[in-house]
């Protein structure tokens, strides 16, 4: 996959280039490009002056952050333990199931990516989904489907 | 324009408040994450466009207004009407046209449009006689659904800012920390240290600058107290924040937003964006010479970094793993100098106790836990939401006469306070007081707020499992006990639920629980087997069947379970398209058949029979 790399010098001075920036950096990036290419992460280490382990590590610490490219759509059932014990289990079964990949993976034709995260802080409606930045409550299993076809 | 002194937010109050009253007539759409995620910005969008072609006399659209979470989020979307309280639940864009003419114009009550108590099977009109609010008493939730979200004229009208101006010019840091001391006000985000404490400890240290953090990185599965209040009502944390700022000599502040919130990372933004615009941050704030700023850090997905010490490392841009705490933060926090970290509730009770006093916030609750506490009421509970109640209240009383009983009226099991760290209560335990120590003596601690209710269909192995996953998965990895002493425990957990553990497990699990408790470095892993000793306290029959009777008595460890039709069934065919794996054969209006070589245990086809016709064995 190629990117245009050209915006890069800006993002990383959106703020002060001191190794405290580093986090806050590497978010701007994964929001751009939406993983975090290996280019702008020796790009981040050269302009914070800090060793690329350093840059590494914060990358593969952090949930958020991905080193791989996500697809079109990301889908993630909350796991949190109210929608556990409403059967978010079931929901990632049938997603899975029906996306035939796994939790973490992201489809071939890069159109879907599915994740579990551990609370999405809409408890009340568990069990919840969301599909990029929308939430859907109340999900059951014959919602499922619908939900792949939703824009 | 800019407030230079106290005169003007006074005036500016007098103002705001004036405007409030003369506009009585007001429609509030509750636009918290729950109410948007079923449609709310859609029934915004109608009041403006209906507003837009019909006059009403009296009426703009002004007075249509999108606040923060009611906390009744699965009655949602919600609209009250305003003086008269009247309460729509499940709102949809094509009622706002006849809410307009009805409810507005006319006064009337839209029947249908109404809630039904689901104990007694009646319609309720008004607000605040529906029994989930009627049972609480708000105070870090005060504003939350009453002012719209994003504006900082209706927090001021409200006494925003009040509490602020009061300490400026008329207190000294040393009588603001003795008043917090005196409230008895302990930290809200689950140890429950003394705040007062803890402010004066930050202001004798002879070290400087320092810093002011908020703890707005809610991990707890199961908890969104402190979502709702940044987006709902974002400004009462930032003027908590200036409180302690001024008590303990800080200029700069940092809010850690969980990165799961881009909402509240919004609200705070703009909040902070109004702030200093008005002149409430920045330098020679309402003239006095005190300055203050804060900044949004956003956290980057990990459980450990509500841990202070993590929390602190990963503000300043590093990993977050926590550190030992020879010395405390609040000496040695933020960039190693002296630093107050408070929860997002916390912050938000200062105001109102610097207005009304610590006397008034010590008389509610009881003595060793004062004041109220926000939970999130979810699980298998018919009102599920956010509530606060007084400390206190019985977790019998929140449960069932706020919670209105467990869904379908099962038996209920056990309630799980306190998140990953936290524990399970059984029945025998309702009736006891939920404060910071009864909780802690009982097995199971206040934690931040989420509270948990389960029903007999939940597997307390299979909840045990689940945290220690949550937990192994979240565990920074510095420290060998929590690292691999986790990995170990949930391995035994596992085997018991799939049927393939002995006796002899149990007791290697308690003792290696035991090392855990022992040897971990900070409070993540220290409490880490905790999902496994507060079960097996309270719950050890049901690991023994599992492990004895090879049997799962709630119904869910997949390798202890099979599903079957029984002969309730109509043929009706809603479970065969639900299996996905095409292991549910039979003709239309025949009994049909489960495949047990195909079936995978989902429980799909147990979720759509509405016949009651699935059987788990």
């Amino acid at each position: 996959m190629t990117h245009d790399f050209s915006r890069l010098p800006e993002l990383i001075d959106r703020h002060p280039r001191s190794p405290e920036s580093l986090i806050m950096i590497l978010q701007e990036i994964q929001r751009e490009y939406r993983y975090l290419p290996c280019e702008a992460l020796m790009q981040t280490a050269y302009a914070l002056g800090v060793p690329l382990s350093r840059v590494f590590s914060a990358a593969t610490f952090y949930n958020v952050f991905s080193l791989n490219p996500k697809g079109e759509k990301v889908i993630r059932v909350c796991v949190g333990t109210a929608c556990h014990i409403r059967g978010a289990a079931l929901i990632q079964d049938q997603l899975e199931n029906l996306l035939h990949i796994k939790a973490g993976e992201t489809s071939e034709d890069m159109k879907y990516t599915l994740e579990v995260v551990a609370c999405v802080g809409a408890c009340a409606m568990a069990p919840v989904v969301t599909v990029n930045e929308k939430y859907h409550g109340s999900v059951n299993p014959s919602r499922v489907k619908k939900l792949l076809k939703d824009k | 324009m800019s407030i230079t002194t106290p005169q003007q937010l006074e005036k500016l109050h007098r103002e705001c408040r004036a405007k409030r009253e003369r506009d009585k007539k007001r429609v509030i759409v509750c636009c918290g994450t729950g109410c948007l995620a079923n449609g709310a910005a859609e029934i915004v969008e109608a009041f403006h466009k209906t507003l837009k072609e019909r006059k009403i006399e009296g009426f703009s659209v002004e007075a249509v207004k999108e606040t923060g979470c009611h906390g009744f989020c699965e009655q949602g979307p919600l609209v009250v009407i305003e003086p008269h309280g009247t309460f729509y639940t499940h709102v949809k864009p094509k009622d706002v046209a006849n809410i307009i003419d009805k409810s507005i114009a006319d006064n009337q009550v839209i029947e249908t449009l109404l809630y039904t108590d689901p104990v007694t099977n009646t319609k309720i009109e008004r607000y605040p006689d529906v029994p989930f609010f009627s049972h609480q008493q708000r105070i870090a939730l005060r504003n939350l659904g009453k002012i719209a979200a994003n504006d900082i004229r209706e927090y001021i009208a409200v006494g925003g800012y009040q509490a602020l101006a009061k300490v400026l010019t008329s207190m000294k840091p040393d009588q603001i920390i003795q008043e917090m001391t005196d409230s008895g006000l302990r930290g809200r985000g689950g140890a429950g240290f003394l705040t007062g404490k803890k402010w004066r400890t930050c202001a004798s240290i002879k070290d400087e600058p320092r810093y002011v953090i908020c703890n707005g990185d809610e991990g707890d599965p199961g908890a969104f107290m402190d979502r709702s209040i940044m987006e709902g009502d974002p400004h009462s944390v930032l003027e908590g924040m200036m409180i302690c700022a001024f008590a303990v000599g800080s200029n700069q502040g940092y809010i850690y937003v969980r990165e799961e919130y881009p909402l509240a990372v919004i609200h705070l933004q703009k909040a902070i964006n109004d702030c200093e615009r008005e002149g409430l941050l920045g330098d020679n704030i309402l003239g006095t010479g005190f300055s203050f700023r804060i900044r949004i850090a956003r956290g980057a997905g990990a459980f450990v970094c509500g841990e202070s010490s993590a929390l602190m490392k990963s503000v300043a841009g590093e990993i977050g793993e926590p550190r030992a705490k020879y010395v405390r933060s609040v000496v040695k926090g933020l960039f190693d100098k002296p630093t107050v970290l408070n929860n997002v509730e916390t912050f938000a009770n200062v105001p109102i106790i610097i207005v009304k006093g610590a006397d008034w916030y010590k008389s509610i609750g009881v003595p060793t836990s004062t004041g109220t506490k926000a939970f999130s009421l979810v699980g298998k509970v018919k009102n599920t939401g956010l509530i606060e109640i007084p400390m206190g209240m019985t977790l019998r009383e929140i449960i069932y006469d706020i919670g209105g009983g467990i869904i379908n009226d099962r038996p209920f099991k056990a309630v799980q306070t306190g998140g990953p760290s936290g524990g399970c209560l059984p029945e025998s335990k309702l009736d006891l007081p939920v404060d910071f120590d009864t909780l802690t003596k009982a097995g199971s601690m206040m934690g931040s707020g989420g509270m948990i209710v389960m029903d007999d269909r939940t597997c307390i192995v299979d909840l045990a499992k689940y945290f220690l996953n949550f937990l192994v998965s979240e565990s920074c990895g510095k420290c060998v006990p929590c690292r691999e002493g986790l990995y170990q425990l949930h391995r035994i957990v596992t085997r018991i639920t799939e049927g393939k553990a002995t006796e002899a497990d149990l007791a290697k699990a308690e003792k290696l629980s035991d090392a855990i408790v022992l040897g971990s470095l900070c409070g993540l892993g220290q409490s880490g087997a905790n999902p496994f000793l507060s079960t097996i306290k309270y719950f050890r029959d049901e690991y023994l069947t599992h492990i004895r009777e090879k049997r799962c008595p709630a119904g869910v460890c997949k390798a202890l379970i099979r599903y079957e039709i029984n002969d309730k069934c109509t043929g009706c065919v809603a479970c065969v398209p639900a299996c996905a794996y095409d292991s549910i054969t039979g003709e239309k209006k025949k009994l049909h058949v489960i495949h047990q070589d195909k079936c995978t245990k989902c429980g799909a086809c147990y979720a759509v029979c509405t016949y009651d016709a699935i059987d788990v064995i």
